[in-house]
Formats: C-alpha cells, sequence, structure tokens
C-alpha cells in the first residue's frame, strides 16, 4: 500500500570537518557524532548542523565497536551509539559506558559498562510505585520492590555515532537506583520528565558472545550495585536442605532412642580386696546378646572413697572366642581445704562398647587396687543396644558448617556491595579513619 | 465493505478498507477527502510527510488480545524530542482503535467516552486521575506538531497546528493519553505492549536487516 522505499543507512560527511558520517538509525535518529572532530551534528538537517563541538580528553574506544552487529534474547541489534557518563562523589569521578543498541522493529535498549560489569538495559514500561520502607526509599515494579542504591547526578562526558535523542556533552541528569539483584531500576529525570529503564546484571562473556567481538572481556572489578550474589542465590536452598537434614537426623534419633531396645543384659554385684592373696580374676556365667550388631553400655558402680580401683574387663564370644579387652580406672577423692570442700573423680563409670554382634558371650573381670586398700564393693551392668548422642550431635555440626560458612561469604559479598551505595554499612568496630 | 468511489480532485478510485472511515487521503494526489452524506469532499491537502522509519504500515496486521487488527490509517505528530506515529487500526473488522509508535515503543489504546475529563489549565505533571477505577498519574506533558496524516481515520483531523497532550501511566502498566487537540478534551486508556506480543504481519522493510 505505501510506496515510500525501505529506509537505508546514510553515508553523509561532516560539515566541520569532512570526515564520513553514518546514520544506522534511520529517522530515529536526532544527533549524530563525527568521530573525528567530536562535532554534535543535528541528523534532522539535511546539511548536518553542528550542535555542538566538545573537548575529549581522551579518545574512548568503545568496546563494542559501533556498527557490530550482537543477538540479544534472539533478536539482532546493532551498536550505533556510545556515551560515558560520569557522576563525582567525594571529589572522585565515577565513569562508566553506555551503548545504545538499535533494531527498527524492536527499538532500542543499551548494555552498560562499569569495570567489567555489565546490564542489559531496556526501557521499563510501566511506571514504579515509589515509597519507603523504614527508612530507604524503595520503588516496587512488575510485582518485584527494588532497594534504593543511590542517587547521583550524572553528566554526559563523551559520546560517538548517533543518538534518538539531542545529546549534548555535558548535560547533566538525576538518575537513581534501586537494586534487587540480578535486576536494578533506574530512573533519570531531565527538568520536568522522568524516564525508567530495567536493568539486568550479565557476564561481560555473554556481551563477548553476543558480539562474537574477539578476546575476552575486561575482568570485573569489586561488586556492582545489582550483582547478582554468587552466595546469596543457592544461600536459602543451602539453609533449607540442611534444616531438612537436622530434622531428619532428629527423627532418627527419637526414633532411636524410642525404639532402642536398651535391654539389661547382664548384671552382678562382687567384692574384691586386695589383701585377700585371692585370684583377683573371675569369669561371670553367659548371657546372651540378641539383634543385630550393636553398641553395650558397660557400667560400674563401686563404693570408692577416696580411693581408686583398675578394672580389666573382657567381654568373650563363646562361639567365636572374639574378645573386646579393655580396663576402666574409676577413682574418687573429696575433702576440704581453705577454698572449701572439694571432690575429683567418680564412684561409677560407664564405657561404650561399639559394634558387638550378636551372640553368647561371657565376662572375664580383673580388678587392681593399691595393696594397702580394705577393698572395694562394686557392680557391674551391661546394657545391649543403647543410643549414643554423641555422633547426632557430630552429624549436626557438620550439617551447619557449609550453611554457615555461606552465609559469612554472603553477608561480606552484601557487605562489599552496599559500601559503593548512599547507605555504606557500618564499620566494624576497632577500625578507625572514616572521612568525613 | 470497499465503498467504490473517487477522488473529486484527481478523479483517482478511493477504495476504502473501514466502511465507517470519517477522512482518508487520496494515495496519488494526497487530496484530504471527508465524507459529506454519500460524497467525498476535498477540504485540503497532505504536504509530503517526512521520512521517518515505523515499521509499520498502512495494511499492517496484526492481534492484540485475541482481536485481529488491520491499520488503516495514520497520524503522524512531531515534537523537540523527535516524533512518534499514531496508527489507526480497525479491531475485529468494526472498531477502531490505535497503535502508537513512539520510537519503537508501542501501545495500544482505545477511545474511552468519559465525561469531565479535567480541562488543559488544570493538568500538571505529578497529577493523579481515577478512570474507570483506576489510578493514573500525569507522567508527562508533550506540546507536539501535527505533521500530516495519511490513509483513514474515524473523525476529521487535518487542520492542525501545536496540540497537546498529557500522557498518565498507572502502576500496573496500563497508560492514558488526554488528547487536547479539539476544545473538547479526549481520553484514550489503553497499555504499553511488545511488539513481538503483536504477531505483526505485511511490516515495512528496512534495507540490510
Amino acid at each position: 500500500m505505501s510506496t515510500a522505499p525501505p529506509p537505508q543507512v546514510k553515508s553523509l560527511s561532516c560539515p566541520n570537518c569532512g570526515a564520513p558520517v553514518v546514520i544506522r538509525g534511520f529517522a530515529t535518529t536526532l544527533s549524530v557524532v563525527c568521530g573525528n572532530c567530536h562535532s554534535i551534528l543535528d541528523a534532522k538537517d539535511p546539511n548536518l548542523a553542528v550542535l555542538q563541538q566538545f573537548q575529549a580528553a581522551e579518545r574512548i574506544q568503545p568496546l563494542i565497536p559501533l556498527g557490530t552487529r550482537g543477538k540479544i534474547r534472539g533478536d539482532p541489534y546493532e551498536a550505533i551509539g556510545f556515551q560515558v557518563r560520569t557522576i563525582t562523589a567525594d571529589g572522585v569521578d565515577y565513569s562508566w559506558a553506555e551503548y545504545l543498541l538499535f533494531n527498527p522493529y524492536k527499538g532500542f535498549r543499551y548494555l552498560t559498562e562499569y569495570h567489567g560489569h555489565w546490564n542489559d538495559v531496556t526501557m521499563l514500561r510501566t511506571l514504579p510505585e515509589v515509597g519507603t520502607s523504614g527508612s530507604r526509599p524503595v520503588a516496587k515494579a512488575l510485582g518485584q520492590t527494588y532497594r534504593h542504591f543511590q542517587t547521583a547526578d550524572a553528566r554526559t562526558t563523551f559520546v560517538l555515532g548517533e543518538f534518538p535523542w539531542q545529546v549534548r556533552v555535558g548535560e547533566t541528569v538525576r538518575v537513581m537506583d534501586f537494586v534487587a539483584p540480578p535486576r536494578m531500576l533506574s530512573s533519570e529525570t531531565t527538568g520536568s520528565e522522568t524516564t525508567w529503564s530495567l536493568g539486568e546484571y550479565i557476564d561481560g562473556r555473554q556481551v563477548w558472545q553476543m558480539f562474537q567481538l574477539p578476546g575476552s572481556p575486561p575482568r570485573p572489578v569489586g561488586v556492582y550495585e545489582n550483582q547478582p550474589s554468587p552466595f546469596g542465590a543457592n544461600l536459602k536452598e543451602v539453609w533449607m536442605v540442611c534444616l531438612f537434614f537436622l530434622a531428619a537426623l532428629l527423627a532418627l534419633l527419637l526414633f532411636f532412642n524410642v525404639f532402642a531396645s536398651k535391654d539389661r543384659v547382664f548384671s552382678g554385684s562382687y567384692f574384691f580386696s586386695p589383701r585377700a592373696g585371692q585370684e583377683a580374676s573371675f569369669v561371670t556365667d553367659v548371657f546372651e546378646l540378641k539383634g543385630r550388631t550393636s553398641n553395650v553400655e558397660f557400667s560400674t558402680r563401686t563404693d570408692l572413697n577416696n580411693n581408686w580401683a583398675y578394672f580389666n574387663y573382657a567381654l568373650i564370644n563363646t562361639d567365636t572366642n572374639q574378645a573386646f579387652d579393655f580396663g576402666r580406672e574409676v577413682s574418687y577423692y573429696f575433702g576440704s581445704d581453705s577454698d572449701g570442700s572439694w571432690t575429683e573423680g567418680g564412684q561409677n563409670d560407664t564405657a561404650m562398647v561399639p559394634s558387638v554382634p550378636s551372640g553368647h558371650y561371657y565376662l572375664r573381670v580383673e580388678p587392681e587396687m593399691d595393696a594397702n586398700a580394705a577393698g572395694v564393693t562394686y557392680s557391674i551392668s551391661l546394657r545391649r543396644d543403647v543410643p549414643t548422642w554423641s555422633y547426632f550431635l557430630i552429624a549436626a555440626l557438620l550439617l551447619l558448617v557449609p550453611p554457615i560458612f555461606l552465609t559469612f561469604r554472603s553477608t561480606g559479598f552484601e557487605q562489599a556491595r552496599w559500601r559503593e551505595s548512599d547507605y555504606p554499612p557500618a564499620v566494624s568496630s576497632g577500625s578507625s579513619g572514616d572521612d568525613d | 465493505m470497499s465503498t467504490p468511489a473517487n477522488c473529486p480532485n484527481c478523479g483517482a478510485p478511493i477504495r476504502f478498507l473501514w466502511s465507517s472511515a470519517v477522512q482518508t487521503v487520496c494515495e496519488f494526489c494526497h487530496s484530504i477527502l471527508v465524507r459529506r452524506d454519500v460524497n467525498l469532499e476535498r477540504v485540503g491537502k497532505v504536504a509530503d510527510l517526512p521520512p521517518d522509519s515505523s515499521p509499520i504500515q498502512i495494511a499492517t496486521e496484526g492481534s492484540y488480545r485475541n482481536r485481529a487488527f488491520q491499520v488503516v490509517g495514520r497520524i503522524l505528530y512531531e515534537y523537540e524530542q523527535g516524533g512518534w506515529n499514531e496508527w489507526h487500526a480497525i479491531f475485529s473488522g468494526s472498531s477502531s482503535g490505535w497503535l502508537s509508535d513512539a520510537q519503537a515503543l508501542y501501545a495500544v489504546s482505545f477511545a474511552a467516552p468519559i465525561a469531565g475529563l479535567p480541562p488543559v489549565a488544570s493538568v500538571q505533571r505529578g497529577q493523579q486521575y481515577n478512570f474507570n477505577g483506576v489510578l493514573y498519574e500525569v507522567t508527562c506533558l508533550t506540546r507536539a506538531h501535527y505533521r500530516g496524516v495519511e490513509g483513514e481515520l474515524p473523525f476529521e483531523y487535518w487542520n492542525k497546528d501545536e496540540v497537546l497532550f498529557a500522557d498518565l501511566e498507572s502502576h500496573d502498566g496500563r497508560f492514558a493519553t488526554l488528547d487536547y487537540s479539539d476544545p473538547q478534551p479526549q481520553l484514550y486508556l489503553g497499555e504499553m505492549v511488545e511488539f513481538d506480543s503483536l504477531g505483526l504481519k505485511n511490516l515495512r522493510q528496512f534495507e540490510g536487516w
């Protein structure tokens, strides 16, 4: 129906220096910059009237050469404009680069780069709701809440290529950033108009792949305001998994506690006197340990007072002659001195023999005491299949190591992020030298 | 649906894509023709339109919320930060709506017959208005130059100069425009749309794309 010929890329000459000037954005381009003499030209004027000439301290080479086409989320885009914008904070200049990308059907989007950190930026198609949460401003859009990061006056300090607006070096806009990593919302206010954009953090290597650029991207320095935390992303999951296993562990513990037989399998009371000159060792009757291979709790109770005794025990399997040999020393002392009364040791002892197979067993017992001691009355009791709390405790502690470690790293990352914001985290105690 | 007629100026055949069109432009002599009863009256001539690069053109087809539409006309505006097109589209073969293209930011809107619209003198940026139960905020006032028309429109629109628009946005992605081109303001309600969601066909070609 329409008879207009397809729009074409225009090649023109700079009216100031004669260098070639290309217009790739068709009729959307309002300003175009001569890359040779840094004249900003009126693209709507057939004679390309010079609107501004700017002095560049240095010729900045865009990392993505203008005219390069890349593929972003399936659509081709061409880099047609490049600008550097600068904010000054505490007397220090911070500059970042913005690449204007164009597709005649899909429109414009931007890639921004600061110290190796990249953002894919599109115009926001809704008006965010700006409010406050606590003492800080927040912006809500598309069902997500973004926390205010910083407000700054950004001035354009270098331009190349073409722009669908009247670009000027030195022009200042007020920029407000709100973050919800990996996304951020930015508002730019000039005069009475505010525009909102939505940025999503992307890896420099992705940009290199999109535009098939040679070499490798600059390494990112520091933490960027909407950089996703490598620790925070699955921190919640790690905690969830940890809590799940802790709950399972607790359930297991309760299960064993309820279902552990804790059967008393043997008990006996004896008297030993070193003076009697008798053979100290003796064996008990045979008793049976039933069920699965499990532990045996060995309790020795004595009436020792300011004395000690040593018990050599052997738990011997009558079927296999397998013996579990071990010794226990029991000592109990008490008295009083200038600090008051004191006690040391105890009259009773408990030992755990792990992994004892079922079968028929007897005990060989051989007590020892000081040769002058009067003697000891003692009882031995054995319980089978007693739950051991210590294993559960160790398992629980091991389970807690990864999430606690990750939480620690994540907190460090978030502090590095917010150090660059209008809300630097409080400096931890002990350090000094705040700039004021 | 096509009503045969001839241009009263050059005699070229005028084919209407939309039977309810009030105004159209002769493709050959660029006369602006307005329907008066059964006749076409020449009321003016469209100056050559400045080059623009909207990918949309007359006869572009697409669909919005499962309603097929066809573009039959447009109004072209310019302001200090560029230009934009209000493409007049016919939805489901009958009702009239608008597909605007402002530097490839697209929106679909429909005239909303609401009484008691704020008069031009009272509209300021930041002001909020409730239309059909939705709160909109004035985000931008644009003083634009009418640059021309093409094709079929639902009203007479040709002797314009400078016109004022107030753009309003809601917090849930809806937008509204208050059009002060006529003494009686007109409200349009709609939303921003993604290019891909419209499934557009019969688009303009760009060399190298």
